[in-house]
């Protein structure tokens, strides 16, 4: 790879790239991401290159392990060129067959194309699924076009254009001008305005500066910043960079969470390329502007995801939250000016500046502008990233894009913006998702987790899961979080096995408020959300764990006991034989009982029962 | 050069501090007194018990927060409440969570008697140390040791020498125990788990149980 020394040559590489890329019209792209490699597709690639060496063609098609799509449910997902056919659930065997039908031939195999559940219709690309049809896919488009281990591929499509654009034609304050017309707020929780915090930061006195790139997501249930860093690596390098010049900075840190191994690589392969081909390093294009960036691998701790502790953990130290009266803009790394912003925020850098302020402000809604990425998950049935513009409502997120409940039960709630957010009922489906009306109705945009529930979900269970998850990750230094969690997760231990006490409710509020209230960090004052939310719009399920001793939802295991309904039981025995507890009794063709004082209640019958005859029953009466 | 001065009001009344200076030396200044329980004026501010947070208004209009006024340093024009509802209610829910994990801590005692706190609504514990840190930063800063730090998160949270040796930097100062409010029992000697003491607040029988036979339980960090 040669060095680029100005932007002429840059846009010299990139026709370069694209008259090579003619050869070809066959593109084969495997999805490469994280999702898709649980089901195996780097089986499926290596099938396909092994095919691809086996089966003759005038001009080989191009194979491409490209990013993420956010369809991770339906992986491995494989879109063959020309044609645009998407193929999901595709396994090794399937491969021969792909390549000497489709791509050979441009016949489309039934088999693997995605039926859309509602009209039984198959459906050939992916831009007529519903899962993909109700998106708007700004940022996450890129990760199909590009295989995140070749910078070539990011020059090609356009990339580094929109830092040859800030660098030659825009001075840094123009720069901040125009993010901070765009209105774009950060995408990691509270939603501060970029462009403010970059001026901040510019203003602030003090070198050298600093930004830093925050992908220590660790919100149960959610990956998008994960899927950016690991689809599209030179995206989040090129914001950093644009960033960097704005605010008057040389050095830049990617902070990756530990569990995040192929983001971390791919980050650090990104980094590599970048310098070798003089996009990092010193007098970037002959512009006179220094910018580099490094990696940091986290220690596996949440908080960390928090600025301040994660500013002291890449100074080597222990990963705890400071007071943050005097912000990071002004005394952040190394008591430098500092400028930290999501993965995703740095993502929607480039194409702002690209295509200016107001085509990125043009979607959204008054005060939220933009896209925003969720990972929606739980009950339904389309599961993975989704990309909407803001302002959109929940019920079209959770009933078009996700395809509404699994197996005809009614979806209850929705918690959005993962342990720190809040769970809103189904009467609330109609609020447009961005960051002040969810703030308002109690929970928070978050980084963008939705997680969907049905009435087969207890809320008094989930308040205690996410209790309990931030009680394990909170660093212990703040005697409210350390304390008041540990008791919440008590009182809500209570609940659940029937021993709470009449004042359990008020004590959990009240503790709720006081743990809001005075908490150090993000963290803490976000911690009791999902309780508090729980218990404004599901009080109703909370008094029927305290008062009857009853679980709605038949999910709290002290309260429930298992039954076989006499009137549908065939006696088929399909139970007797799961059940490791021998805990069902009855001879063949009769009806079975279950005898509650050996039963374990792992649901292991109720899956196996062919009429459905085992109910869960709770309360002292039934 | 001159040191700036910084005008603000505390309760109500008008405060000018040096700039620089925290809101608790501001109130402490002019005598209004804030309990704490992990400040100590030799080492810096932790903001860990968070027992001293204060009302802040920064600017008129603005929504007033809760901050630890141990570590917040004083604006111009802001406003501070340091006995407002809402600062008293997280103060004795606070207390309330601090002795009902050490109850065999004077400290502990001392503020939930000083919070009004008359009846623990948790299951209570008995822990020895109340995770205020002052031991490791006597250690650090004072004594330069560095032979004590916090290891594990969240509950599992504790006061630990490296590798749980003792390493050759620790001299045996006892500068930590100094320090160390655990080791200070409540005024009574050990009490049963669960009960409160509560009764220089309460005034009976004082002579009895005092060792100062004065007033005594908040005399030195905490006075009435």
């Amino acid at each position: 790879m040669k060095k680029i020394r100005s932007a002429a040559e840059l846009k010299q590489w990139k026709a370069q790239l694209l008259s090579g890329r003619k050869k070809s019209d066959k593109i084969i792209r495997v999805c490469g991401g994280r999702g898709c490699q649980a089901y195996g597709c780097q089986e499926v690639k290596k099938a396909f290159r092994q095919e691809l060496r086996k089966q003759s063609f005038k001009t080989p098609p191009i194979l491409k392990y490209t990013g993420c799509r956010g369809f991770c449910e339906r992986g491995p997902l494989v879109t063959i060129q020309p044609g645009n056919i998407f193929y999901q659930r595709v396994n090794p065997e399937d491969v021969p067959l792909i390549v000497s039908e489709t791509v050979k031939k441009g016949k489309i195999i039934d088999r693997l194309l995605f039926e859309d559940s509602k009209s039984g219709r198959k459906i050939t690309t992916a831009q007529k699924i519903p899962f993909y049809r109700a998106q708007t896919r700004l940022l996450l488009s890129q990760n199909e076009l590009v295989d995140p281990t070749r910078i070539e591929d990011y020059v090609a499509i356009g990339g580094y254009a929109s830092l040859v654009k800030a660098l030659f034609r825009m001075a840094p304050e123009e720069v901040v001008a125009e993010v901070k017309a765009s209105g774009l707020r950060g995408r990691g929780g509270a939603g501060y305005p970029t462009g403010q915090k970059w001026e901040n930061c510019r203003r602030a006195e003090g070198s050298p500066k600093y930004v830093i790139c925050n992908c220590d997501e660790g919100d149960p249930g959610a990956f998008m910043d994960r899927s950016l860093l690991e689809g599209n690596p030179h995206s989040i390098l090129e914001g950093m960079m644009i960033g960097a010049y704005a605010i008057g900075s040389n050095q830049g840190y990617i902070y990756v969470r530990q569990e995040y191994t192929l983001a971390y690589k791919n980050a650090e392969i990104a980094i590599r390329q970048a310098r070798r081909a003089g996009l990092l390093g010193k007098n970037i294009l002959g512009s006179g502007f220094d910018f580099d960036a490094e990696t940091v691998r986290g220690g596996g701790a949440f908080v960390c995801g928090e600025s301040t502790a994660l500013i002291a953990s890449i100074e080597g130290k222990v990963g705890e939250p400071r007071s943050k009266q005097i912000h990071t803009v002004v005394k952040g790394l190394w008591d430098k000016p500092t400028n930290l912003n999501n993965v995703e925020t740095w993502a929607n850098v480039p194409r702002i500046i690209q295509k200016g302020s107001r085509r990125f402000s043009a979607i959204g809604t008054e005060k939220s502008k933009g896209t925003k990425i969720f990972s929606l998950v739980g009950k339904i049935k389309n599961t993975g990233l989704v990309e909407v513009p803001m302002g959109i409502t929940l019920k079209e997120i959770i009933y078009d894009i996700g395809g509404g409940p699994q197996g005809g039960k009614a979806i209850k709630a929705v918690q959005t913006g993962g342990p720190s957010g809040g769970c809103l009922p189904a009467s609330l489906f109609h609020l447009p998702v961005d960051f002040d009306s969810l703030a308002q109705a109690g929970s928070i945009m978050g980084s963008g987790g939705m997680i969907v529930m049905d009435e087969e979900t207890c809320l008094v269970d989930v308040a205690k899961y996410f209790t309990r998850f931030l009680q394990e990750e909170s660093c212990g230094k703040c005697l409210p979080c350390r304390e008041g969690l540990k008791r919440m997760g008590e009182i809500l231990d209570g609940l659940t096995e029937g021993k709470g006490d009449p004042e359990s409710l008020s004590l959990l509020e009240e503790l709720g408020e006081v743990v809001t209230d005075a908490s150090l960090c993000g963290l803490g004052k976000t911690a009791a959300n999902p309780v508090l939310s729980a218990l404004k719009y599901f009080r109703q399920e909370f008094e029927e764990h305290l008062q009857n001793k009853r679980c709605p939802a038949g999910v709290c295991l002290p309260l429930i006991r298992y039954a076989v309904s006499a009137e549908t039981c065939t006696g088929c025995g399909a139970c007797q034989k799961v059940c490791f507890a021998g805990a069902i009794a009855g001879e063949k063709k009769k009806v079975h009982q279950i005898q509650v004082a050996l039963c374990t209640k792992c649901g292991a019958c109720r899956e196996v029962c062919p009429t459905q005859s085992i109910q869960v029953q709770s309360g002292g009466r039934s | 050069m001159k040191i700036k001065q910084v005008n603000l009001t505390i309760d109500g009344n008008a405060v000018t501090v040096e700039e620089g200076a925290t809101i608790l030396q501001a109130a402490r200044q002019v005598g209004i007194h804030i309990p704490t329980v992990c400040y100590m004026e030799t080492l810096s501010p932790y903001g860990g018990c968070r027992i001293c947070v204060v009302e802040i208004v920064n600017r008129k209009g603005q929504k007033p927060f809760l901050d630890t006024s141990c570590t917040h340093e004083v604006r111009e024009g802001m406003a501070v409440d340091t006995q407002s509802p809402r600062v008293v209610r997280t103060r004795k829910m606070l207390a309330e969570l601090l002795v009902a994990s050490a109850p065999n801590v004077k400290i502990a005692q001392d503020i939930a008697a000083r919070m009004g706190v008359t009846r623990v609504r948790f299951p209570m514990e008995n822990s020895s140390c109340i995770l205020c840190g002052l031991c490791i930063r006597m250690c650090y800063e004072q004594m330069d040791g560095k032979a004590l730090g916090f290891s594990g998160r969240g509950i599992h949270r504790q006061v630990q020498m490296p590798f749980r040796t003792r390493p050759e930097t620790c001299r045996l100062c006892r500068g930590c125990d100094f320090v160390c409010p655990g080791v200070i029992v409540p005024c009574e000697g050990t009490k049963d788990p669960g009960e409160l003491c509560g009764r220089c607040v309460r005034l009976d029988d004082l002579p009895k149980c005092c060792p100062q036979e004065t007033f005594g339980c908040f005399c030195e960090r905490n006075p009435l």
